[in-house]
């Protein structure tokens, strides 16, 4: 007999808001994951886009001069860094399409149907998701940039590393989830991202220094996040870790790492007070 | 008692009212039917219900609970299957009824025990761990009912849960909702199949253009009509001013009321007739005025009567009337957060 039991719900009352919280995002989360680990070719391509360009880019300017680069490097080695951050960069700008098919599919109403503790739930599960997922394809990054002989950073380097993605990847996450909620459909979406992605990386320090582009290039690549994520990732790599020192010479300016890793703070603190109001009308 | 009240509830998108002014109480306990076209507004009225919509105005109580003010608390308390199935097509059926115990913050073993308990119930044994990408429509609408079950709700609502399913599974989910019924769980069901509401409601509403036209239980609201049904033309393609005429020759007849030109029927004239004496004498009193019974049909009042005599239409014509008219484009932009 199917039965329903009006108890049960006293019952739930009593229980923790904290720990219903952590039931609904974990399970959340784990959806995502079992998507994942059945569908993986998005996990995949994250990974081989920009090794391809690792491969192809440093082959392209292999027989450069050695003092071709500030601070006599490889170009292969240079390029490292900048892979890295456009691979967490990509994932990250990628986080909303998961939520807008959710809202297409009306998947979305069966978790506001529900009694979440919080709907906050549904917004961390992404964010947990997509972080893990770009932290891997970038760790994937740098094993395969190391086998090639591009160096592999110390372990403060490594400590660096972590902390400028996570918070380049939260930024952007929160901004790819607010544009999920605010764009009509994932075509748009879609489209958001493919005109985003390229720009934004040549746009940056990512393929060639700020000294090789033209003046105008060089005012937007040194307002650009991703320069501020790359240089500390590329001294991480090259020097031992000193947040003091100069990482980017800008038009306006020196720029050292203390304040790169604050402009992201900013970035990713900005971000999420703007999207907020926009998260708490949409989750109402 | 009570388990429902909706209160002068209005809800507009954009120029388009979905609905003006809806009253609508649904006793705790009972199954309880909306029937109306395509597009009266009853999902309109269930999505409010389930927090899923906020009205412009009005009020809404769930259990008693102020649905407006008390968001968390109704949900609890209630179980929805929607008009469009919501499935995860990459996870197992298993897999999506556990996510939805976590949701609604089950534990662990009473999780896995409901599981078992709705597999077995509602047949899905033999293709739950599958993905439900893979699924007929049928087996989503069987997964759908057990997600809303899971949490054993006091109250279930479902927007049109038998459209387009195979008679296996209509008679599944009319099977459990029987006995959910019978077990004092109440039940809200929007439909637009007759047989559906007149086959399992207990009460049930009219609703059209956003308001109820008509409620009670569906023998008595049948009974109000006061008869069989007579469908009567007098041509095979008569007109507005020789239908008119009839309605006004035949409305005098001793026995006969209601008397409705239903237009989309090629003038045909519906009415109600207290016994048969009154059909074997309607040939004499047309040919004295001469008209002729080109055909007549003679029925027991169902619930498409009801609704004609409310609107002056079939619940077919209606149906056929707003598909024209209905903005998909529209009604799937509303449906999305």
């Amino acid at each position: 007999m199917i039965s329903t039991n009006p108890s049960l719900h006293k019952e739930k009352k009593s229980r923790n808001d904290l720990n219903e919280m952590l039931q609904e995002t974990s399970a959340l989360t784990w959806r995502l994951f079992i998507q994942l680990i059945r569908r993986p070719s998005t996990l995949f391509a994250g990974i081989l886009q920009p090794l391809i360009w690792l491969l192809l880019f440093a082959a392209l300017f292999s027989k450069a001069p050695v003092d071709f680069l500030p601070g006599g490097s490889s170009y292969g080695e240079f390029l490292g860094a900048g892979l890295i951050v456009f691979t967490a960069f990509s994932g990250a700008l990628n986080a909303g399409l998961p939520l807008m098919f959710d809202r297409e599919f009306g998947f979305l109403n069966r978790l506001l149907v529900a009694p979440l503790s919080s709907r906050s739930s549904i917004v961390i599960s992404s964010v947990i998701y997509i972080t893990s997922i770009s932290l891997l394809q970038s760790f994937a990054i740098m094993v395969t940039s190391a086998l090639l002989g591009y160096g592999w950073p110390s372990l403060g380097g490594f400590f660096l590393i972590a902390i400028t993605l996570l918070l380049l990847v939260f930024a952007i996450t929160g901004l790819s989830l607010g544009l999920a909620f605010v764009l009509p459909g994932h075509i748009e979406l879609i489209a958001i991202i493919f005109i985003a992605n390229l720009p934004v990386l040549f746009a940056s320090t990512a393929l060639a220094p700020i000294s090789f582009m033209p003046e105008w290039l060089g005012w937007i690549a040194s307002i650009n996040p991703l320069t501020f994520a790359i240089e500390p990732i590329r001294m991480a790599y090259h020097n031992s870790v000193n947040l003091n020192a100069v990482l980017i010479n800008a038009p306006y300016g020196e720029v050292n790492g203390y304040t790169c890793l604050v402009i992201l703070l900013i970035l990713t603190v900005g971000l999420f007070f703007l999207i907020r109001p926009l998260l708490n009308r949409k989750l109402a | 008692m009570f388990f429902i009240h909706l209160r002068d509830l209005f809800k507009s998108y954009g120029p388009v009212r979905a609905l003006d002014g809806l009253n609508l109480t649904v006793p705790r306990g009972s199954l309880y039917g909306l029937l109306g076209p395509n597009g009266a507004g009853k999902s309109t009225a269930l999505r409010i219900i389930c927090t899923l919509l906020a009205p412009d105005s009005g009020r809404v109580e769930v259990g008693g609970c102020d649905v407006l003010l008390e968001e968390k608390e109704t949900r609890r308390r209630l179980g929805y299957v929607a008009q469009d199935v919501a499935i995860d097509k990459i996870l197992t059926g298993r897999e999506l009824l556990q996510l939805q115990g976590d949701l609604y913050h089950l534990d662990n073993k009473y999780k896995r025990k409901r599981i078992e308990e709705l597999i077995q119930r509602l047949d899905m044994h033999e293709w739950i761990d599958r993905r439900c990408g893979s699924f007929s429509g049928g087996m989503k609408r069987r997964l759908d009912l057990a997600s809303g079950l899971l949490h054993e709700p006091e109250l279930l609502i479902l927007d049109e849960p038998t459209v387009g399913l195979d008679i296996e599974s209509r008679s599944v989910i009319w099977g459990l909702l029987k006995e959910l019924r019978n077990n004092e769980t109440t039940i809200l069901l929007s439909s637009h199949y007759l047989e559906e509401v007149d086959e399992l409601a207990d009460e049930m509403a009219i609703i059209d253009k956003g308001k109820v036209i008509a409620s009670g239980k569906p023998d008595d609201l049948k009974k109000e009509l006061g008869g069989d049904r007579v469908t009567l033309r007098v041509r095979e393609f008569s007109d507005e001013v020789e239908a008119e005429s009839v309605r006004k020759l035949i409305k005098n007849i001793n026995g006969v009321s209601n008397v409705v030109v239903n237009q989309k029927q090629g003038y045909s004239l519906n009415f109600l007739v207290q016994n048969n004496d009154v059909i074997s004498n309607l040939s004499g009193h047309l040919s004295k005025e001469n008209f002729e019974v080109f055909a007549l049909s003679h029925s027991r009042p169902s619930l498409d009567d009801v609704y004609l005599q409310a609107t002056g239409k079939t619940l077919m014509d209606a149906e056929l009337e707003l598909a024209g008219k209905r903005d998909f484009k529209l009604e799937n932009k509303k449906s999305m957060r």
